[in-house]
């Protein structure tokens, strides 16, 4: 780990203010950062604490949630309005890590959780586009198996690790920023870059720009949702693939209905395809495996990931299903 | 400036790069806590920070300031262990012992975590959160911290005596 | 190893034939099999207590005056030479000590190899270290940085920028069969077994299978890093260590620095978790070498990435089973043969080929392995080896010739294994697979199996049951030995230079000491943990608690006769023979004549003695060659595999198992889970991530290799036939690795039960499921 300053700021205020000499991070919950200048992957000069701001959960009049971006992942996850509202975002953040990290963890720490690429992670040994930009990319001829299949480029194919966004992609959710230009609202799913050529810009975050709270709002879709995540062991490991899921039924057809798929892609993977083919449609399981091929078209696998093509169609069938018989 | 740990002031470090479990272990000799992956991948650094169960080894020290930090030496009360401590022994929760302080402390966490209803990933409803706690449960909650011996099954019985005891 | 060793081991097998067995180690029923007053009870651990509370002291844990950290820079090619090294930044960083590379190291001899012979010899990885340019395997040291802090020294040795001249290296598996070479032996036994007339056998056979079995490297990962913290005092080394090889590693720590074993110490009171991966490798020796050349005491705590580049796994096996038999399902042939990684500087032969041939006769046997040498850090033992992986080949392909069959595969086993030992004809000690098979059959309820595959369903779930054999040899190592000392109080001390790394060792010998020596449990202590204390051999092979409960009761013999010349004539005991008399009630009486008895006390205080002591030692262990000495599991696995995800879950295990008597029915009931959980584990998730372009381990995170969760294991029971072993002491046999054999067959066949998937590739992840 390189040496840095340590800064603790009191408010939003000081903190926007710290960060304004430049080559600095926030520190949240440090559950991903502190590991990341451990690996010798993130140096920066100073780390400005911000896990001691406000980390409020507030609930709108329209029954929205406004989730201070200090708030801890387990404390989302317990709140009584995203367990009886937003159930896929209350089982995506249960899905994640453990019960330590997720006491630790906070929201917006969550969204800027970076690749678990083992080629990312190798500093000393691998090539990575993400951590030097135009060194190449180990990862695509190599150990791919959970590598993406989704919006890659020829140099990067890693995936975001992140449970809870993917939850958060389904609900549209809202990130509200901060900064030296002043505040501004980015949509989740447009927060997260496809790596294209600049697999090392991972989101449209600015220099100096503080995430401050995420915004969701209520539906019928999020009230009645699911997540379900598919990893190697069955716990405490990250996934092969997961999907968060709403469905709204009406009349024997779908009025509504939010997908979003994780572990395929370097964002969380909004399926608008597979929903652009359901809304209207009748919720059966030929509906739900059409929009799935619809959706997973466009995947570009490697030999040893190509089985996440299948695996994501199955369990995005599967979850739509789940949600067609059952209440929450 | 100061942490508490088990109810005694110690000073933070110069160097911001100390995580709480490496003052723990290596500044302030309490080596009760163990360093496993140092990467937030074992759980076997595990302490509890103002009640809640966290990971030392992904805590620097210098985010504990002015908190109070619970490790297993701070579980036993004039050389009386804790329950759940008497509980390992008895239900042989361990065999080389060295996750073993970080699943005790842990699972000391994760029993406020249940009595207050918090759900876990397997509740099956997330409304009326937990009914009767099932080994699936502890099982799920506990999944943060591995044990390469395979003391799971003596681990799990000992926190299930917990809350049976509970429910008494 | 060589032709000399097989003629050797060959002859003395022979001559032993004609050795009554009484003449042998165990020729004489042990009485403690049958006058066991603690042994056989539930009994905690008696360092529960300092674990739990955390004051248990493991290597890493040690204070020392001046104590720097090391922290380890590793190569990122596999094959080739360091043409720059730039220390420059490293040497000017804050805090920084010394940085060591080939350049400066001192000059160090090459560790001796463990090997059967030599028991001060720890050497697992055996090539020179530091000592020149080259580098031979892709995470070998090249520098090494001692400084103030851990977080200092970590962050120089980010600073050190090494330029290498790459050599072609060799890391593919595939590519190395072509110049696969054949060991003569394995272990003790023959490499190659080829009797009868395999061909013929398939071309008549009613059933037979024909497949390639495979499982990937796997890491030990033990939840407490290899660590040393170490100091120089004069010319004498201190090592805390974590380690279960003491004085191995203090005789190769010797003779690696060119001083006596006696001037090297090594303490290792608890080790946390080894499976084999702690004895001797190269972080060791160079925090040694470092504190020798900065003049500081060193702590080398590897960092879990180090630990993947320093300490080897289980090699990558491939393996061909073919077995034919006859409609009764008796086998005509059985052929086991493949490939293993074993580099020259590699110790482990991974015998997968044992199993097989030690359970079943056949009438024809096609049986050799092959070792393939790849530019890799050595491989090493890893638990079971050789029957951890041999017997997930041996007992898929048995499960596969049943359903051929169509026979039950419990009744398939039952009516292949023998009497004697299927090769050697030797006779076996003790030996009931069959009773194992009818409890864990009734304990799993087998019956309800389902015989034809993906037949019970529970909404997405599919729903299998599957079983298979373990085994694993008896093994007593020579040269163990174990002081006992009775003090004026009458408490007795036993101390050995024997470790403890989750098994119980000072619990169980202690209830051994208690028992041996008619004392109750409190008034015994058990001291290990350190090369001060009698020699100890290693802790591997199953085999301490065998070979330090021979040394104990070598050493309870002699003190038995010290204690009656000690006694004089003015006793009760005057006059008797070291024969006649027993150990009873805190002191000794004659066997026929309870009456005439004198206690400890009396006799040292009469003889104004503080203490007595006396010393005994595990013999050469020629049982092993006499008899067929084999623990054996017969393993049960329920489970369910998602037909949406592919995902497996284990919801059930049993284990019934024949290993003598069971000694602690608590501490033994952990070890066989144990080794249980770590075999679905092996089945499930676990696989070491090699880049087969480079040699670079790409797993070398907890967060990348997946051991088991809390959730993985489900419910398991154990049971044992708890029938003595007549040859052994104690009437037990070890316990530490059988648990493990046999498992990930059990899980594969149950996958098959449910699925009608065959997945002949460990392990079982969602994709191989995935596919049709």
């Amino acid at each position: 780990m390189t040496p840095f300053d340590y800064r603790r700021a009191a408010d939003q205020t000081e903190a926007l203010s710290l960060a304004a000499a430049g080559h600095c991070r926030f520190l949240g919950g440090g559950t991903n950062l502190v590991d990341l200048m451990r690996q010798n992957i993130e140096a920066p000069a100073a780390l400005v604490d911000v896990s001691r701001l406000p980390a409020t959960i507030d609930v709108t009049s329209e029954g929205g949630l406004i989730i201070g971006a200090t708030a801890r992942n387990s404390a989302v996850a317990a709140h009584p309005v995203v367990r009886a509202q937003y159930p896929m975002l209350s089982r995506a953040l249960l899905a994640g890590a453990s019960a330590q990290i997720r006491n630790m963890a906070t929201v917006g720490g969550n969204l800027m959780q970076r690749t678990r690429c083992s080629y990312f992670y190798d500093a000393a040994g691998s090539r990575c586009n993400k951590r030097e930009p135009g060194a190449g990319c180990d990862a695509i001829d190599g150990l791919s198996r959970n590598h993406a299949i989704l919006g890659t480029s020829e140099h990067c194919i890693a995936t975001l690790p992140s449970d809870m966004c993917v939850a958060l992609a389904a609900l549209d959710a809202i990130v509200h920023l901060d900064g030296p230009m002043g505040p501004r609202s980015v949509p989740l799913l447009d927060f997260h870059q496809l790596p294209g050529t600049t697999p090392h810009i991972e989101t449209v975050l600015r220099p100096g720009e503080l995430i401050t709270a995420i915004a969701i709002s209520p539906s019928a879709a999020a009230a009645n949702s699911r997540y379900r995540k598919v990893r190697d062991r069955s716990s405490y490991a990250f996934a092969l693939v997961s999907v968060a899921a709403g469905l709204d039924v009406a009349d024997g057809r779908i009025r509504d209905v939010r997908i979003a798929l994780g572990g395929v892609a370097a964002k969380p993977w909004r399926a608008v395809q597979a929903e652009d083919v359901l809304r209207g449609e009748a919720p059966t399981r030929e509906n739900f495996l059409r929009a799935a091929d619809v959706e997973l078209a466009a995947a570009k696998p490697t030999e040893a990931n190509a089985f996440k093509i299948e695996l994501a169609k199955r369990t995005m069938a599967a979850v739509l299903g789940d949600l067609t018989g059952a209440g929450a | 400036m100061a942490i508490a740990i088990n109810g005694t002031d110690y000073s933070l470090p110069d160097d911001p790069r100390v995580s709480l479990l490496d003052l723990l272990r290596e500044r302030i000799g309490l080596t009760g806590t163990k360093l496993g992956c140092n990467q937030g991948a074992c759980g076997a650094c595990t302490v509890i920070l103002d009640g809640e169960r966290v990971l030392s080894c992904l805590t620097l020290a210098v985010q504990a300031d002015g908190r109070a930090v619970t490790t297993i030496e701070g579980l036993s009360k004039q050389g009386d262990m804790h329950p759940l401590q008497r509980a390992f022994i008895e239900h042989d929760g361990l065999q080389c012992g060295y996750c073993t302080p970080g699943q005790i402390c842990s699972a000391v966490a994760m029993l406020g975590e249940m009595r207050r209803g918090d759900p876990s990933y397997v509740t099956a409803d997330l409304v009326a959160g937990l009914g009767s706690t099932t080994r699936e449960e502890i099982r799920e909650r506990m999944s943060g911290n591995l044990c390469r011996c395979g003391a799971h099954h003596g681990i799990v019985e000992a926190i299930e005596e917990q809350l049976v005891g509970d429910a008494a | 190893m060589s032709k000399l060793q097989n003629a050797i081991v060959g002859g003395v097998r022979t001559a032993m034939g004609y050795v009554p067995s009484s003449w042998l180690p165990g020729g004489t029923r042990d009485p403690l099999i049958d006058k066991r007053v603690t042994l056989g009870t539930q009994q905690s651990r008696v360092d529960g207590p300092d674990k739990v509370q955390g004051v248990a002291r493991f290597a890493a844990e040690v204070r020392m005056d001046g104590l720097v950290y090391a922290a380890c820079v590793h190569s990122t090619i596999a094959r080739g030479k360091i043409t720059e090294l730039d220390l420059a930044a490293a040497e000017a960083a804050p805090g920084v000590v010394l940085v060591m590379t080939h350049r400066n190291a001192p000059k160090l001899a090459l560790p001796p190899p463990i090997g059967m012979t030599n028991l001060k010899a720890a050497g697992n990885n055996i090539l020179p270290i530091m000592q020149d340019a080259d580098i031979r395997w892709n995470g070998q040291t090249v520098a090494l940085v001692l400084a103030e802090t851990q977080e200092q020294a970590n962050h120089a040795a980010s600073l050190i920028v090494v330029r290498y001249e790459q050599a072609a290296a060799r890391t593919r598996f595939e590519d190395a069969k072509a110049d696969a070479t054949t060991p003569d032996s394995l272990m003790i036994e023959r490499n190659r077994l080829k009797r009868g007339d395999t061909d013929a056998a398939f071309r008549n056979a009613a059933g037979s299978v024909d497949a390639v079995y495979r499982t990937p490297w796997h890491n030990h990962n033990p939840i407490e890093p290899n660590a040393a913290t170490i100091a120089w005092q004069g010319d004498r080394l201190i090592v805390h260590d974590a380690t279960q090889m003491l004085n191995g590693t203090a005789g190769s720590l010797a003779k690696v620095f060119g001083i006596k074993d006696t001037q090297v110490f090594v303490s290792s009171p608890f080790v946390g978790g080894a499976f084999g991966g702690k004895a001797l490798w190269d972080h060791q020796i160079l925090g040694a070498a470092a504190s020798k050349l900065a003049g500081r005491p060193v702590r080398i705590a590897l960092s879990r990435a180090s630990m993947h580049r320093l300490i080897g796994g289980r090699s990558q096996t491939e393996q061909r089973v073919a077995l034919a038999a006859d409609a009764t399902g008796k086998l005509k042939a059985l052929l086991h043969q493949g490939f293993s990684v074993k580099p020259p500087h590699s110790v482990c032969d991974e015998a997968f080929t044992l199993s097989g041939r030690s359970l079943y006769e056949s009438e024809s046997y096609d049986i050799v392995q092959h070792t393939l040498d790849l530019d890799l850090l050595a491989n090493t033992f890893m638990r079971a080896p050789g029957e951890a992986v041999g017997t997930f080949a041996i007992e898929s392909a048995m499960d596969e010739l049943a359903h051929d069959l169509g026979i039950d595969p419990i009744a398939l086993r039952l009516r292949n294994i023998g009497d004697t030992d299927p090769v050697s004809g030797a006779p076996h000690s003790q030996s009931d697979l069959r009773l194992a098979y009818e409890l864990g059959a009734k304990k799993f309820g087998w019956d309800r199996r389902a015989a034809t595959p993906k037949s019970r369903q529970d909404g997405e779930w599919l729903i299998g049951m599957g079983c298979a054999t373990g085994s694993f040899p008896y093994v007593r190592m020579p040269g163990m030995s174990a002081r006992i000392t009775i003090d004026s109080n009458g408490h007795a001390t036993v101390s050995s230079a024997a470790h403890e790394m989750g098994m119980g060792t000072a619990t169980v010998q202690r209830q051994h000491a208690a028992d041996r020596l008619g004392l109750p449990l409190d008034y015994v202590t058990v001291r290990i943990g350190d090369t001060d204390l009698p020699f100890g051999s290693f802790a591997g092979g199953s085999s301490q608690t065998a070979s330090l409960g021979a040394a104990i009761n070598a050493a309870s013999a002699k003190l038995a006769g010290d204690l009656l010349r000690l006694a004089g004539n003015d006793t009760p005991l005057a006059g008797l023979r070291a024969n006649e008399i027993e150990f009873a009630n805190h002191g000794l009486r004659k066997i026929d004549e309870p009456s005439r008895y004198e206690s400890f006390a009396s006799i040292l205080e009469r003889a104004s003695r503080s203490e007595i002591s006396a010393m005994g030692e595990s013999g050469a262990p020629l049982e092993i060659l006499k008899f067929s000495m084999h623990s054996r599991s017969a393993i049960f696995c329920e489970l369910r595999v998602s037909e949406v995800t592919g995902e497996v879950r284990v919801t059930r295990l049993v284990g019934a198992f024949d290993c003598g008597r069971i000694l602690n029915p608590k501490t033994a009931t952990s070890q066989f889970r144990g080794g249980m959980i770590m075999g679905l584990g092996m089945a499930l998730t676990e696989e070491t991530l090699l880049d087969k372009r480079n040699g670079r381990i790409m797993s070398a995170s907890m967060t990348d290799y997946h051991v088991p969760v809390h959730l993985d294991v489900p419910e398991i029971d154990v049971l044992w036939t708890d029938i003595p072993d007549p040859r052994t002491p104690m009437g037990a046999r070890g316990i530490g690795e059988i648990g493990i054999a046999g498992v990930a067959a059990a899980i594969a066949n149950a996958v098959f039960n449910a699925t009608g998937k065959r997945i002949r590739d460990l392990p079982l992840t969602p994709d191989k499921l995935l596919s049709d």
